[in-house]
């Protein structure tokens, strides 16, 4: 195994290295301030900004850099974050300034390049999902999620039973912006059960679905990594009782030409840019999150949507029970931009090696991890797809070490830790997406990590206990974080004793 | 089978076929026998072959280069997206794949970078709009409003959002997108049609008991600023709403913050520190609040600084997240998980450039550039600049009335000279005419202004 020992620079808050009168900027020509400015709108406090040299930022945040993780430096197995390589040569092409340089409000005919990228990029999302028409708008997943919700209602506003149907259901196993998605559209959240298979328990959707039911949200292969099988009669089911189909794209990589979820029953689908189409995360965004719908909710989609003219692409607002819009301008353009690269580079024959590798790894990784002492594999019998969850309960039982030891001692094996404690119907839960583009030797060194941080569990606990010493701090207490008391949320503040929590 | 892929390290034959082995199956078909026939026998992609990385690259640029980008052609555009200066270094950080390539720090202990980035964005982000906290980002300006507006009401439990009613027409569609599922009343107040100056006896109508915020902007979306925000303010406060200021960070070194005038929660967009305009996104949403009442519902990420449990080191974590969706879901404050995180990279990056004498400086520059521009247009005949009497920054609204000609025409005109012109309002606003709202920043030279102004005059020549 390598070793592994992440940079400790110690860096300072960039405040703190601020000199008077030092400048990390160059304008030209100083300009005096006209004398009919009036006072009262002028800025009396100058903001307590750092006063560094170029020198000092570049350095400043290329330590910082040194102390983060990313793709680049090797496996991130966050269960469904679908953290795959991101190709270099997509940020070459977004490093263009015939993107960088673009206004998005510059005349239709002068944006031509663009238009018709975002337009094919449009019709190929659609026909990967299998159903009708995208509208690129929302900026992540999550605001597709609010987007679709928003055409749920709109939908039902129109049949006129908008008042009646208030409730989307939604699976216990479900990523958490599906509820919190939905209650922003103003509906109530209906939770169903898992059964023993791990899936969509179809006796008690049958009891919750009513005339109340808007739809069902539904990510489909689930958080446990297995496909829904019973999807077809689920899909059935919702539209008997009136309800909306909605589909959370963030599993998608393992149905690229394998399964549309149009072809499903799906009504409405949200894509994760950042996730199946390989564009990088940037420590959190940005993402961009399109969505696609049936021909029925055409209609609703959220406004303008990239049309084409015979050669001549526009933006078309003319679609007047639209939602609206759900944020400003068109989408994360140059997320999208890469997108099309991606998709364009690999064709329909990459794309599916994309998702038969991604369900290869997951499923190899499964087989192997649910060997190591301590661990499980729950509903052992079912093939994955592009995840997995493991369960340490046994390990916490018998050692004392959880899954968030766990995860914390293999940060210091030089491997990014899985998404823990989730989904939350499995104990001490270790979600795991190797996705199609690591190397089995690189799963083969996940699997030596894991098995040496079991042997430790069992023999030494308290070296994993104590974990991680390699990474550029030692174990940070979250709840302590989390407490006001000792935690502060900007270098002004100070920390205050009496502060409410 | 397929030729490997140089992004698929497992898709050699070899590799494959022992890992099959592994696991007992001949065929990675076996690994999806459980989708039903139905769906797999419909489920093939209708998408172009495969191309190398050299086609990829020809072909994408040669799509790109049918783009005319602001150094094709001089631009007044602006409106919620500006041309704004990105320093080399900042471009440098953000394309640092350690950065660029990792995800939300759920990890903090291997991912103190983002981290302590993060937290002096937000650290930099309170003080320039002058208040106690601020969020690691939103999405743009417009859901900032949107987020302001359904936290004003979960505070006051009110159900009414007072805004100006010159604003841009995204923000104000976004922000009732926003606001009608949570049954949240959006109530536009105008504003005087000669200064802009919110009317205060509408004000005084449409405010009341049921009021949760009142939102306004400084500078506007015109351009202009309102001279009585701290009174506005005193009279939201009065009636026990919140105050909302939307401000463009970019005029916060020389112009007032939002904390200056009294806001309880500030807004803005973030893509002018150091984010290319990318046509139209990612944005970056500004979110920052005071007051520990306002703290507990405030939406999206928040980096605290704390010590390691040992206590040898600072360190860095995400933090208050019973918030949020991954823990609270139905009940969380937003529904908002990936965010701006890059974008709030490079502005803490350009902010820490700038420093408090850049952004100050910068503000002289881009006011001394806008007034030359509106100097020079007035001098031209029949033209009204600017449209409103105010203070103004950066932009500013041209009224061709008086020359006959509707602003859409003017713009097709010094299209034709390789200008692009300002946005026309008439449809948004007809009562303000023939108008359009013209952009000048640090990026425009004397000489592009003189340009415009002799395109102008040429299209009253031959009109």
């Amino acid at each position: 195994m390598m070793a592994f020992k992440q940079a400790q620079w110690n860096e300072p808050l960039i405040i703190d290295r601020s000199r008077e009168g030092v400048v990390g900027f160059s304008l030209s020509s100083p300009e005096n301030l006209p004398a009919d400015v009036p006072v009262g709108l002028l800025r009396k406090k100058r903001p307590k900004l750092p006063e560094v040299s170029e020198t000092d930022v570049i350095r400043h945040y290329l330590r910082l850099s040194q102390e983060n993780y990313g793709v680049d430096l090797g496996i991130y197995p966050l269960g469904s974050c679908t953290m795959k390589y991101n190709p270099k040569l997509l940020d070459r092409i977004a490093a263009s300034s015939k993107i960088q340089d673009l206004h998005p409000l510059q005349d239709v005919g002068s944006a031509q390049g663009i238009l018709t990228i975002l337009h094919e990029l449009s019709e190929w999302l659609a026909e990967i999902v299998g159903l009708d028409k995208v509208s690129l708008q929302p900026a992540a997943g999550a605001q597709g999620e609010f987007a679709g919700a928003m055409i749920m209602r709109a939908f039902h506003k129109q049949n006129g039973n908008l008042e009646q149907r208030d409730e989307i259901i939604i699976p216990d196993s479900a990523h958490g912006t599906n509820p919190a998605s939905a209650t922003m559209a103003g509906f109530k959240v209906v939770e169903i059960p898992s059964n023993k298979e791990g899936c969509v328990d179809i006796d008690a959707l049958r009891v919750s679905l009513s005339h109340r039911t808007a739809g069902l949200m539904l990510t489909n292969p689930n958080t446990l990594g297995i496909f829904e099988a019973d999807i077809l009669e689920i899909a059935r089911l919702v539209h008997e009782a009136g309800g909306l189909l909605y589909y959370d794209g963030a599993n998608l990589n393992a149905m690229l030409g394998k399964a549309k979820p149009g072809r499903m029953g799906f009504d409405i689908v949200h894509i994760n840019i950042h996730k199946t189409f390989a564009t990088p995360h940037g420590g959190g965004g940005p993402g961009s999150g399109p969505i696609a719908v049936s021909k029925k909710l055409e209609e609703f989609l959220p406004v303008p949507t990239v049309e084409r003219d015979g050669d001549r692409y526009y933006l078309d607002y003319s679609r007047p029970n639209s939602i609206g819009k759900v944020r400003s301008f068109w989408g994360n353009s140059s997320v999208l931009l890469r997108a099309y690269a991606y998709i364009l580079m690999m064709g329909r024959e990459g794309l599916e090696e994309v998702a038969e590798v991604s369900v290869l790894n997951a499923n190899y990784l499964a087989r192997k991890l649910s060997q190591v002492r301590g661990l499980e594999l729950p509903f052992p019998h079912k093939v994955r797809k592009h995840e997995f969850v493991l369960s340490a309960a046994k390990m916490a039982q018998e050692t004392g070490v959880t899954a968030a030891h766990l995860s914390k001692r293999l940060l210091d094996f030089g491997v990014h830790a899985p998404t823990i404690y989730f989904p939350l119907i499995v104990d001490e839960a270790m979600m795991i997406e190797p996705t199609e583009t690591v190397s089995k030797q690189e799963l083969d060194e996940f699997i030596v990590a894991f098995s040496k941080a079991s042997t430790e569990a069992y023999t030494n606990p308290d070296v994993v206990k104590d974990s991680p010493k390699s990474t550029s701090v030692t174990r940070i207490d979250e709840a302590r974080a989390s407490h006001p008391k000792t935690m502060q949320l900007t270098w002004k503040e100070k920390v205050r004793a009496g502060r409410e929590t | 089978m397929r030729e490997p892929h140089p992004y698929i390290p497992n898709s050699s034959r070899r590799v494959k076929e022992e890992m099959l082995h592994d696991l007992g199956v001949d065929d990675v078909e076996a690994l999806f026998d459980d989708i039903p026939d139905s769906i797999r026998k419909n489920s093939a992609l209708n998408l172009p072959p495969a191309r190398s990385e050299m086609e990829t690259k020809v072909r994408v640029e040669d799509m790109l280069s049918r783009n005319f980008s602001t150094r094709d052609v001089v631009s007044f555009l602006g409106g919620g997206v500006w041309p704004h200066y990105v320093p080399a270094a900042v471009d440098e950080i953000v394309s640092r794949s350690e950065f660029l390539t990792s995800y939300t720090p759920y990890q903090p202990e291997i991912s103190q970078g983002i981290l302590q980035s993060l937290f002096e964005y937000q650290s930099m982000t309170a003080e320039l709009m002058g208040m106690e906290f601020a969020n690691s980002s939103l999405y743009d300006w417009a859901t900032a409003i949107g987020e302001a507006a359904r936290m004003s009401s979960r505070v006051t439990g009110r159900e009414e959002f007072l805004v100006p009613n010159y604003i841009h027409p995204d923000r104000i569609q976004t922000l009732r997108t926003f606001c009608e599922p949570a049954g949240i009343r959006v109530i536009e107040v105008k504003q005087d049609r000669r200064t802009g100056a919110l009317l205060n006896g509408d004000l005084q109508n449409k405010i009341g008991s049921k009021t949760a915020g009142v939102y306004i902007e400084n500078p506007s979306y015109l351009g202009f600023f309102e001279s009585n925000a701290r009174g506005i303010g005193e009279i939201a406060h009065e009636k026990g709403a919140l105050f909302i200021i939307g401000a463009d960070p970019i005029s916060l070194g020389l112009f007032a913050s939002p904390g200056e005038f009294g806001a309880d929660i500030a807004v803005g967009e973030g893509q002018p520190l150091g984010n290319h305009m990318n046509y139209g996104g990612p944005l970056l949403g500004l979110f920052a609040c005071r007051g520990d009442r306002l703290l507990r519902q405030m939406p999206g990420r928040l980096i605290g600084m704390t010590m390691t449990k040992d206590g040898t080191s600072k360190a860095f974590a995400m933090v208050l997240q019973t918030r949020e969706q991954h823990i609270r879901r139905e009940k969380a404050t937003s529904n908002i998980c990936t965010n701006e995180a890059l974008c709030a990279v490079a502005a803490a990056a350009y902010l820490s450039l700038m420093g408090p004498q850049g952004l100050e400086k910068l503000g002289k520059t881009i006011l001394a550039n806008s007034r030359y521009a509106m100097e020079q247009l007035r001098k031209v005949d029949g033209l009204k600049v600017p449209l409103f009497e105010a203070q103004h920054f950066k932009e500013f609204v041209v009224d061709f009335d008086g020359t006959g000609l509707v602003a859409s025409k003017v713009n097709a005109g010094l299209l034709q000279q390789g200008i692009q012109g300002g946005i026309c309002l008439h449809e948004q606003f007809p009562e303000l005419g023939e108008s359009a709202l013209y952009c000048v920043t640090e990026c425009h030279t004397h000489q592009d202004v003189d340009r415009l102004v002799a395109g102008i005059k040429k299209i009253l020549e031959e009109r």
